[in-house]
């Protein structure tokens, strides 16, 4: 589903990633492990395809498409969905009505009808519900005032109504207390199957607890320095980074 | 005449597309301003000996005035010698068929949703029998008399209804308060008068979209809406659909007048056109626009889209002159390209307990400039008057620029006045996040920016708050990246 081979990209002239190669599949569940500063959020933004970074070598291919060439909302029409470690505020911008807008533009874009009031209301509902966010969250202003983890479940919450191909996870977990970091897991393994991938971006062991993974990666530098099963992260969890990045420099 | 005169010349006499070719009346006056323009002026209109008398005396005094320079904006001097003050106010540009339109035009319509009759209407194209907009009219009139309210134009309140017209006009805006609305007394062309009887609330909102049809009085417009006590009108002003006139200029004077316990509630949107890519061509707007509450618990209540015009310059204000009476100004201003304007409101608290609220929202976009200007007077004797200005700048790209004026006067120790002013910007950030779920960038600032207007937005009347959304996004197409 999604291939990067050697994918170099830059900020302002400063290297971030220095040649990431990852592919992933259908089905599968993949962690992105790391210490700050090594280019986690900065892939999963080249990936949705956010503005400021230059690509300077390496290939990405998405469902048989070169997705360096697609505009950001095109990615999002063909299932793309960030998660984002920061998700940002939209003052007056009701929650609800962004998220049908967002629904019916990516249906839209896929030939689909728009989803009517009616089965939309029954479905946010619903959503909003498994994610354990009040109900009053839909009628505020996008993530506007919300507490950290509110935001989290909103995003959870957006991922589940848009139900998308590929979606990203940056740092979900971060911030989230026991029974949240409990909910989000449960959301997201609802979305699991077997036409879906999954990249879950954490600094912590105990998201994937509950969320298990086929693979664990590990980042710094830029780089993916060690892969492996779901055992890497309990490894990691003991030693920390630092034995990973010895030996990678090795 | 310098360079510049006549480059003004040209561009108040050129039409701002093919398919507006006016050709000249043969009752169109030459450009130019003395008495006997004036006396012309009133006498074609058959008006009375009073109201000669008083465009004169407007006239003298405008001729000693100097116009206003404490604006922040910029234009090539306006020469006032260049301009016709009377022509037939009974044709319009007509057109054959809407194939002769400005396409540009054309497609902004379209955009917004206008019906095609609408459409033709007013780019000025001959109507048919299908449109049935007289019927419709009449139907409007008919039940408006049944509950005694007046509205018709102000040439026809001037024949029919001498006594109100007297009574009221240039009483809240005297033609001394400035050097626009002195001009206006003189010369104003035609407009609206409504007057809503004791105690009754006008049976249906009343709007100018049942005059499309009427003179195009757009240049010098003259507007008196009186409500006795007891009363209650709401007004709406303009359309969303992109307004083009040949005069450049337009400098129009709006009274309202609220007795006891009496509400007015006036709503424009105003997208005149705002020029080309170089700003030429587009509408000066020089606009007096005041309430007066005369009576107790009166209300007088100012809710303005401004999307079109090169030049702004337009404070609606309410005179708090009853006890407990209620002044409201909701403002949303869009600037882009070189349009600039400065806008606000003024607040004059006289009467105990008086209140208002001004919720301003300025957007300005690529080079454009926009201007909040507002004054709250507090009189000594207003006991305990209240204000709060909520003023918000919305910026979209780094070139453009937003001002705020806050003015405030206060005598009187228990008043409460308040002011809050926020400057942001739409960020990289909203807009990655807006397209990474599926929207384009277009959607994304216009849902932003309406997210940003919702306050003002509540205010108008349901219709034309839809309206208003669908405007500023077709207003603001193309103001991004
Ligand atoms: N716009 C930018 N300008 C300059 N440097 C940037 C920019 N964006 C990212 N960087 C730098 O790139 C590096 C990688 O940042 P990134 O946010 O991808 O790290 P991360 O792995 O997600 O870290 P964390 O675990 O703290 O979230 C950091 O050193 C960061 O400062
Ligand atoms: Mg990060």
């Amino acid at each position: 589903m999604l291939s990067i081979k050697n994918l170099k990209a830059s900020v302002d002239g400063k290297a971030i990633l220095n040649g990431i190669d990852l592919e992933v599949n259908a089905g599968e569940v993949h962690a992105i492990m790391g210490p700050n500063g090594s280019g986690k959020s900065t892939l999963a933004h080249i990936l949705s395809g956010r503005d400021g970074y230059t690509v300077n070598d390496g290939e990405v291919h998405y469902l048989g498409q070169n997705l360096l060439d697609l505009e950001t909302e095109a990615r999002a029409h063909r299932g793309i969905f960030l998660a984002m470690q920061y998700p940002v505020e939209l003052p007056g911008v009701n929650n609800m009505t962004f998220l049908r807008e967002s629904m019916n533009a990516i249906r839209k874009a896929r030939g689909e009808a728009e989803i009517d009031a009616v089965s939309f209301m029954k479905q946010v509902r619903h959503r909003a519900k498994q994610v354990k966010l009040d109900e009053k969250l839909l009628k505020r202003s996008v993530n506007t005032g919300f507490s950290g983890g509110e935001k989290k479940r909103n995003e959870i919450l957006q991922m589940m109504m848009l139900e998308p191909q590929l979606a990203i996870l940056d740092e979900t977990d971060s911030g989230l207390d026991i029974d949240a970091l409990r909910t989000v897991a449960d959301g997201v393994n609802l979305l699991r199957s077997p036409d879906r991938a999954l990249i879950v971006v954490t600094h912590y062991q105990r998201l994937l607890d509950y969320i298990e993974p086929d693979f664990v990666h590990v980042l710094a530098s830029g780089r993916v320095i060690r892969s492996g099963g779901k055992a890497l992260a309990l490894e990691l969890e003991e030693k920390g980074y630092e034995w990973l990045q010895e030996g990678a420099v090795a | 005449m310098g360079l510049v005169d006549s480059e003004m010349e040209t561009l108040i006499r050129s039409d701002y597309a093919e398919g507006f070719v006016t050709q000249i009346e043969s009752d169109t006056l030459p450009p130019g301003l003395d008495e006997s323009v004036i006396r012309t002026i009133s006498s074609r209109k058959q008006e009375p000996e009073w109201m000669l008398e008083k465009r004169l005396a407007a006239y003298q005094f405008w001729l000693n005035m100097q116009e206003p320079d404490w604006a922040t904006i910029r234009h090539p001097p306006i020469d006032f010698n260049g301009i016709s003050y009377y022509s037939s106010p009974k044709k319009k540009p007509q057109l054959d068929s809407l194939d002769e339109v400005d396409p540009e035009l054309l497609a902004t319509y379209e955009k917004l949703g206008i019906p095609l009759e609408e459409q033709k209407a007013l780019a000025g194209v001959a109507v048919d029998a299908v449109f049935d907009s007289v019927s419709v009219a009449t139907t409007f009139r008919e039940s408006l008399s049944e509950a005694g309210v007046i509205f018709c134009s102000m040439s026809e309140a001037i024949r029919e209804y001498p006594s109100l017209v007297q009574q009221y006009m240039g009483t809240v805006v005297p033609h001394k308060d400035n050097f626009f609305a002195a001009l206006n007394s003189a010369v104003f062309s035609d407009g609206t008068f409504v007057y809503i009887p004791r105690g009754v609330k006008c049976p249906m909102e009343l709007s100018t979209y049942f005059r499309i049809n009427e003179a195009n009085t757009g240049q010098f417009e003259r507007t008196l809406i009186i409500a006795e006590e007891g009363s209650q009108v709401s007004y709406l002003e303009g359309c969303t659909a992109p307004m083009r006139d040949e005069n450049q200029l337009h400098a129009a004077v709006v009274e309202l007048v609220a007795l006891e316990d009496a509400r007015i509630k006036y709503s424009t949107v105003q997208n005149w056109y705002p020029g080309d890519n170089q700003g030429r061509g587009g509408i000066y707007n020089f606009v007096t626009k005041r309430g007066d509450c005369r009576g107790d618990r009166s209300r007088i209540s100012w809710t303005q889209v401004e999307t079109g015009s090169a030049v702004t310059w337009k404070y609606p204000s309410c005179i708090l002159r009853g006890k407990n009476s209620v002044g409201e100004f909701y403002s949303v201003a869009v600037t882009k390209g070189l349009q600039q304007a400065d806008t606000g409101t003024k607040m004059i608290h006289i009467g105990e307990n008086s209140h208002s609220t001004i919720v301003s929202k300025g957007i300005s976009a690529m080079q454009g400039s926009n201007a909040y200007r507002g004054l709250v007077r507090v009189a000594a004797k207003a006991e305990n008057a209240r204000n709060h200005t909520q003023c918000d700048s919305l910026l979209i790209g780094d070139q453009c620029a937003a001002h705020t004026f806050p003015y405030i006067e206060v005598k009187n120790p228990t008043a409460r006045v308040e002011h809050e002013a926020t400057t942001s910007k739409v960020s990289e950030d909203q807009l990655f996040y807006c397209r990474q779920r599926g929207l384009t960038e277009e959607n994304a600032v216009s849902m932003i920016v309406n997210g940003f207007c919702k306050e003002v937005f509540n205010e108008l009347p349901m219709e034309f708050a839809v309206e208003a959304q669908k405007l500023l996004a077709v207003s603001l197409e193309g103001a991004v990246g």
